[in-house]
């Protein structure tokens, strides 16, 4: 069923001189089980459409539909509908408080009012879910490293096991190996437990490797929605947006520029490695750090 | 739901008033507040009206926002004058068990209102057109004076200065944790007095966290720039007394010596 969108306007400042179009008229529907890559530049509309999806912003007009439910019925449930959809924020290690990692993580699932021992097995699951043992379960969530508070942050929004995870930016700030990790661990979610994945990100390499469909905003208004080898195609329009194609894009259209018969919508390093090696005369995925492989990798 | 405090009205249009350097201001506001206690006939309050209502329309800020700062003391307004209406001795008008109202005493409360409103409004004119900033400015040079006695008063206008400058960012990062206490189901408008004072805790803690990181990381980035407090620290934009803040000293010196003049005028019963 999924969520769907109608009409979704927000005004910022409404009925004073500093009025602004937040979101215009945006339509969008996510189904079950999809990994959404939402990019656009800063102030383009993208946390306030998120904070839309589980009732945080309430818009001026138009209508959210969860599971073919009007969200803005009276009546309607959002403490419960915060449950199913989760919203991870920026930065969500600031909003750690508790005194040790394991109670941080309880608190979602005792909002939800459930029994003691489902709310400490729920924390345990979300817990195993973000890579973390029980070694740092009595720890301080402040004397952790960045990347360990941002997953202890993570876990406090799947312990209340939503349905949709929505994530604002999770790797921004974050080094190489935190990043990945994370990034891994989100897809891992994707597959295993089929959840839907909203990601915003900056990085059109993440985006390429994981989203099955990006989404891209412009000033408050949904301009692309399609697979991402799609969307990169219009690399020019991105551009003009402030956004761009993952950098191996440009490289294969520089190969094409140059007379080499490559094709020039490959989005991810894996498809532009192999294509350049069938180029080559040789045969794709066996090579590694300059050597034949035994077998394939 | 925090996005309609605002502290540090300023109404950002360009008047005379908002050119004015800020010392003029504050003088002018100190001047004016004294006059209306000064006041003792009406001819003072019709000079004192006749004043703000100038000041108003030089200042080009709508009328309407200038009213906006009684709502906050409208209670205290009430207050000091009913006690005034009721308490005042003399002739009574009127009178039923204990409360009695006396001819001095309404002359007393309407006194008292007028002073109250032209003091809140008067005072609104002047954070209406000078920013925070300017304002703190101001103070520090207008009572640089204090040094002499070993006051510390760039110290003390530093302090002012960043305190203002970090409401609207810590306004901005509560609304953001409370967002995100609410993603995780966190309730903070329901339940009894101390179920709300608990759900204080998982909002609190994070921004006194916060508040903590960008006062160290401020500390840090004024002592990687050399900040050694106010000695031979130079100013982008010194303030700098212009013609309009000479006519604007005259202006108010005229004003006040008219109000003090008034208690010669003869008596216009009222």
């Amino acid at each position: 069923m999924g969520i769907k969108v109608v009409n979704l306007t927000h005004i910022y400042g409404k009925g004073t001189a500093f009025q602004q179009y937040a979101l215009k008229n945006v339509n969008l529907e996510i189904e079950d089980g999809q990994f959404i890559g939402l990019i656009g530049h800063t102030g383009s509309g993208k946390s306030t459409l998120i904070q839309h999806l589980n009732g945080l912003l309430k818009a001026d007009s138009g209508e959210i539909y969860y599971n073919g439910e009007n969200i803005y019925q009276d009546g309607y449930d959002m403490k419960a509908l915060r449950g199913k959809v989760g919203l991870v924020f920026q930065y969500p290690e600031h909003q750690l408080f508790e005194v040790d990692v394991f109670t941080d993580v309880c608190f979602g699932p005792k909002n939800q009012k459930l029994p003691q021992e489902e709310v400490e097995e729920r924390a345990r699951e979300a817990l195993t879910m973000v890579g973390l043992d029980e070694s740092y379960y009595k720890q301080s969530p402040f004397e952790l490293s960045g990347g360990e508070k941002r997953r202890v942050a993570i876990a406090g929004v799947l312990a209340m096991k939503p349905e949709v995870l929505i994530l604002d930016e999770p790797t921004a700030g974050l080094d190489p190996k935190g990043r990945d990790e994370i990034l891994d661990q989100i897809a891992k979610l994707h597959e295993q437990k089929k959840m839907t994945i909203i990601l915003v990100s900056h990085s059109m390499e993440d985006m390429a490797k994981y989203a099955d469909r990006i989404v891209v905003m412009n000033h408050g208004e949904k301009v692309f929605d399609d697979t991402p080898r799609k969307v990169f195609h219009h690399y020019k329009e991105l551009e003009k947006m402030g956004l761009a194609a993952p950098q191996i894009t440009y490289i294969v259209h520089a190969l094409k520029d140059a007379g080499i018969p490559i094709a020039d919508d490959l989005i991810t390093v894996q498809e532009a490695r192999d294509a350049i090696l069938k180029l080559l005369g040789k045969e794709p995925g066996t090579y590694k750090d300059g050597k034949r492989l035994e077998k394939p990798c | 739901m925090l996005r309609e405090i605002t502290i540090g009205q300023y109404y950002p249009v360009d008047s005379v008033l908002h050119r004015m350097d800020p010392r003029t201001k504050l003088f002018g506001t100190m001047i004016f507040i004294i006059s209306l206690f000064a006041a003792e006939n009406l001819w003072a309050y019709i000079l004192a009206t006749v004043f703000l209502a100038a000041v108003i329309r030089l200042s080009r800020v709508p009328f309407s926002f200038m009213v906006r700062g009684l709502k906050a003391v409208f209670i205290l307004l009430l207050i000091s004058v009913s006690f005034n209406l009721f308490l005042t001795s003399g002739e009574t008008v009127w009178q039923m068990g204990f409360l009695k109202i006396t001819k001095e005493g309404i002359r007393m409360a309407v006194f008292m209102a007028i002073r109250l409103i032209y003091l809140v409004i008067g005072s609104s004119v002047m954070t209406l057109t000078t920013t925070p900033n300017e304002l703190t400015d101001g103070l520090e040079k207008g009572l640089g004076f204090l040094k002499i006695v070993k006051v510390p008063v760039h110290e003390i206008a530093m302090m002012m200065s960043i305190a203002l400058r970090f409401i609207p960012i810590l306004v901005e990062e509560t609304d953001k944790i409370m967002k995100a206490q609410m993603a995780r189901g966190a309730d903070f408008e329901s339940g009894n007095l101390i179920q709300r004072a608990k759900s204080m805790v998982p909002l609190l803690v994070p921004l006194f966290i916060s508040a903590f990181r960008r006062a160290t990381d401020l500390a840090m980035a004024m002592e990687a720039r050399c900040y050694r407090g106010g000695e031979g620290r130079t100013k982008m934009k010194p303030l700098k007394y212009k013609a309009r803040d000479r006519w604007g000293y005259a202006a108010l010196f005229i004003y006040l010596a008219a109000v003090v003049g008034t208690r010669w005028l003869p008596w216009i019963p009222f």
